[in-house]
């Protein structure tokens, strides 16, 4: 399916708060591809960490937020010790996640949750749940 | 109407610069503002004081008011204040009464109100007009011009510009710090786009250097000491002792063979191998005149040995020899002085050097070639196999600037490409693997080289940087990514090239200090203009050529070579050059002869009159930097038009 891009829709409010959360320039990425080379779990995510840059930067940010790149991403911080322009790529992957988690509810009491389900939660979502509305 | 008390008759013309100056800047009210000045016999203002009506209306004004004093309200002096000067000049009025007010960079560009905009533009022609009323008229100092080049480094650069200045008649110094001429493209085994034998195309051109009768060549040599400036400049260069009566060696090479210490690492094999303590680079080297390294023999070291001495049939060793200093006079410099690759140790990712089998570029370069270690067969460092996977690594401490260099060293996706193609040449059932961000293959016949390697030579061509290398068994392992098909890769290989980022050459800043210029960030010279005068260095009379500017490659370096010689031979071509006048000139009567000056000043341009004992200047070499002037205890030193009773008055018409 073709993508319709705009510069309306790559600059947008969301861009705004993107770039706002996580400090970073998203074009300040060249998409050398380093930080997916030195992930040690890109295996699994349906989108690569540079092809999560590259998506921002051409405003599909739904693909991204729909993906699971950041659920996936433990923050080990492989890509940013690697990456020549200096991107904190890990605090991406945690914006993106705040990103999606502000739409929804703003406290989780952990013991409330179910044990099934959270089995089936990635950690680093429940992290994240933790850390919301701090940054 | 102020009260006219001198007898000056000054014209301001401000420039509209088309809406450049005019859309900020209101222009009708500079010359309502400055029509009030008593001494102001004419202004006004005109769309583009350059164009040539521009310049008519100001000559016509010069002679029909009689002017004595001319302020251009326009553009940074750095571009027309010799259109103007000369302009004045040609109308009668000396070319230093006549004086810029920027209000094109220092104003209007920097400013969007316009009233205030308008309000700084009137202070900073104020300032000029009041700098105006005391200039004096002032004669450029002639100078004689030393008809000699001196040229630093003895690559293709240097001796390039050194033939070309030879050829059109002019004596040449060579200066090489390294035993012989030839520099890094002596090491290459073929060059791109063409695959021509590198020695075979530069040792004609070494042998053309050591023919040359108007070339002195001072190889194992280093310039110690530079004074004077454009024209006339007195260099002393440092001959290392190489232990050897170069008169008497006729370079038969017993010494080498027979001498026993061989632990060196070989820098012209870049540390691929070892050589002896007394060595000749290689076999091709100008001159073919041994060195004696002193770290590494054994007489210096442990007072033994004394073999070279002994086999040596004409008697050339000496001992005790000693650095010799040889003082030359020139007119012109170039500066050619070369580059060196990012050491690996550096390459965090890539392990820290620790890995005998990855290399750089230039190692690969020797194992490719025929002179080199191997005789042009490619084996691996570890253990001398023949590796059937290789790995090319791009970018490797370019293109990074949060932990390496920033720049794109530009010669490397060629020569990754060269050397893949070469390797699969020598090792036809080999394979090769690129690893690349961007193909800048920019240049004649260079995008069709690269796609002759992706298409006839089977070279795989991956878009990523790799994460890292580390050793698995006998193999080197990548850890790399696809970026376009989105995948991670890993590649097990035998050998990995990492094409690393190009820097000035090592200990180039002491020479840099030595010739007062100015390098940028990375420690590459800086050209005084990076469009318009791009060989030529802000000190007039020094010029640049090759890799000591910024990364390029040998066609580049030799058409910018020739750039420089060409300068060069501009300046030797005439027979006095005119100096700026505006340099430093003593009051006898305030002089008490302290001597501060002479200490402060940078060109040696102060000295002490022993009858009148006080300090004077020597208007040749001053370069009117103003340091004795501000270093001055007694006010005695004062600047040509720049005199502290301008200043003062400048400063008070910006404070009013």
């Amino acid at each position: 399916m073709q993508k319709e891009i705009s510069t309306k829709k790559i600059f947008s409010k969301l861009l705004e708060k993107f770039e706002t959360i996580s400090g970073e320039n998203t074009f300040n990425c060249y998409q050398c591809g380093c930080c997916s080379a030195a992930c040690p779990v890109a295996s699994e995510m349906d989108l690569l960490p540079s092809q999560v840059m590259r998506y921002i930067q051409i405003g599909l940010t739904d693909e991204v937020l729909n993906g699971n790149t950041m659920w996936i991403c433990a923050t080990c911080y492989a890509c940013q010790a690697r990456c020549p322009r200096g991107i904190d790529i890990a605090t991406v992957m945690e914006t993106l996640r705040q990103i999606k988690l502000r739409k929804n509810e703003d406290w989780t009491v952990l013991g409330k949750i179910d044990v099934d389900e959270l089995n089936k939660l990635p950690p680093i979502a429940l992290i994240s749940n933790l850390r919301k509305m701090t940054g | 109407m102020t009260e006219n008390k001198n007898d000056k008759k000054i014209g301001v013309f401000v420039c509209h610069c088309g809406i450049n100056i005019a859309s900020t800047v209101d222009v009708d009210k500079l010359v309502e503002e400055f029509s009030k000045y008593s001494d102001v016999s004419h202004t006004e203002n005109y769309k583009y004081m350059c164009s040539d009506p521009g310049q008519k209306l100001i000559s016509a004004a010069i002679k029909k008011h009689k002017l004595n004093g001319l302020v251009i309200a326009c553009c940074s002096p750095t571009l027309h204040e010799n259109t103007f000067r000369r302009l004045s000049e040609n109308s009668g009025l000396n070319a230093y009464l006549c004086e810029i007010a920027n209000i094109r960079e220092q104003c209007s560009w920097v400013h969007e109100d316009k009233t205030e905009g308008t309000k700084k533009a009137i202070k900073i022609v104020k300032t000029i007009v009041e700098k105006v009323r005391k200039n004096e008229s002032l004669t450029p100092v002639e100078v004689p011009v030393t008809k000699k080049a001196l040229v630093i480094g003895a690559g293709i650069a240097g001796m390039q510009a050194a033939l070309d200045i030879a050829d059109a008649g002019k004596k040449v110094i060579l200066v090489e710090k390294s035993p012989s001429i030839g520099g890094h493209m002596a090491q290459l085994s073929e060059t791109f786009p063409t695959l021509d034998c590198s020695q075979c195309i530069l040792t004609p051109k070494m042998v053309d250097v050591a023919q040359n009768p108007n070339i002195t060549l001072y190889t194992y040599s280093e310039i110690e000491d530079l004074e004077g400036c454009v024209g006339n400049f007195k260099v002393k260069i440092r001959k290392k002792a190489r232990y050897i009566d170069e008169e008497l060696c006729t370079g038969c090479g017993i010494c080498v063979n027979k001498c026993p210490s061989k632990k060196a690492l070989d820098e012209f094999n870049v540390e691929l191998t070892t050589r002896p303590a007394i060595y000749v680079p290689f076999p091709q080297a100008v001159p073919n005149i041994p060195v004696i390294d002193k770290e590494n023999c054994l007489f210096f070291q442990k007072d033994a040995c004394r073999i070279c001495e002994k086999v040596c049939g004409p008697k050339a060793i000496r001992f005790d020899q000693e650095d010799e200093f040889i003082e030359e006079e020139v007119g012109a410099i170039v500066v050619a002085t070369g580059y060196d690759l990012l050491p690996i140790t550096e390459m965090r990712e890539y392990g820290y050097g620790k890995y005998k089998d990855v290399i750089n570029g230039l190692q690969f370069e020797r194992l490719l070639s025929a002179s080199g270690p191997t005789e042009g067969e490619v084996r691996r460092p570890s253990d001398s196999k023949i590796p059937k996977d290789v790995v090319f690594i791009q970018c490797s401490g370019s293109r990074n600037p949060e932990y390496y260099k920033s720049y794109c060293s530009k010669i490397c996706c060629m020569y990754a490409s060269k050397h893949a193609m070469l390797y699969k040449h020598r090792v036809p059932d080999g394979h090769s693997y690129i690893f690349y961000i961007d193909i800048r293959s920019g240049g004649k016949g260079y995008e069709e080289f690269v796609q002759r390697a992706q298409e006839e030579e089977n070279v795989v061509y991956l878009r990523g940087r790799p994460a890292k290398v580390y050793q698995e068994g006998d193999k080197m392992v990548v850890w790399g990514v696809d970026t376009l098909s989105g995948q991670q890769i890993t590649i097990k290989a035998d050998l990995v090239v990492l094409a690393q980022a190009i820097i000035p050459r090592n200990g180039v800043e002491e020479l840099i200090k030595k010739l007062k210029i100015q390098t940028d960030e990375h420690g590459f010279l800086s050209e005084a203009h990076p469009k318009l005068r791009p060989v030529e260095t802000n000190t007039s009379g020094i010029f640049l050529a090759g890799c000591a500017q910024a990364p390029r490659d040998i066609p580049e370096t030799v058409a910018q070579a020739s750039g420089s010689a060409a300068k060069a031979l501009t300046l030797l071509s005439i027979d006095k050059i005119h100096h700026l006048p505006i340099v430093a000139t003593v009051d006898e009567d305030l002089c008490s002869g302290c001597e501060i000056c002479i200490g402060t000043c940078p060109y040696s341009a102060r000295e002490i009159d022993e009858e009148k004992k006080i300090a004077i200047v020597n208007e040749v070499l001053c370069e009117g930097c103003g340091s004795c002037v501000s270093a001055c205890p007694s006010s005695a030193s004062q600047q040509k038009n720049f005199t502290d009773g301008q200043f003062e008055e400048m400063i008070k018409a910006i404070l009013e």
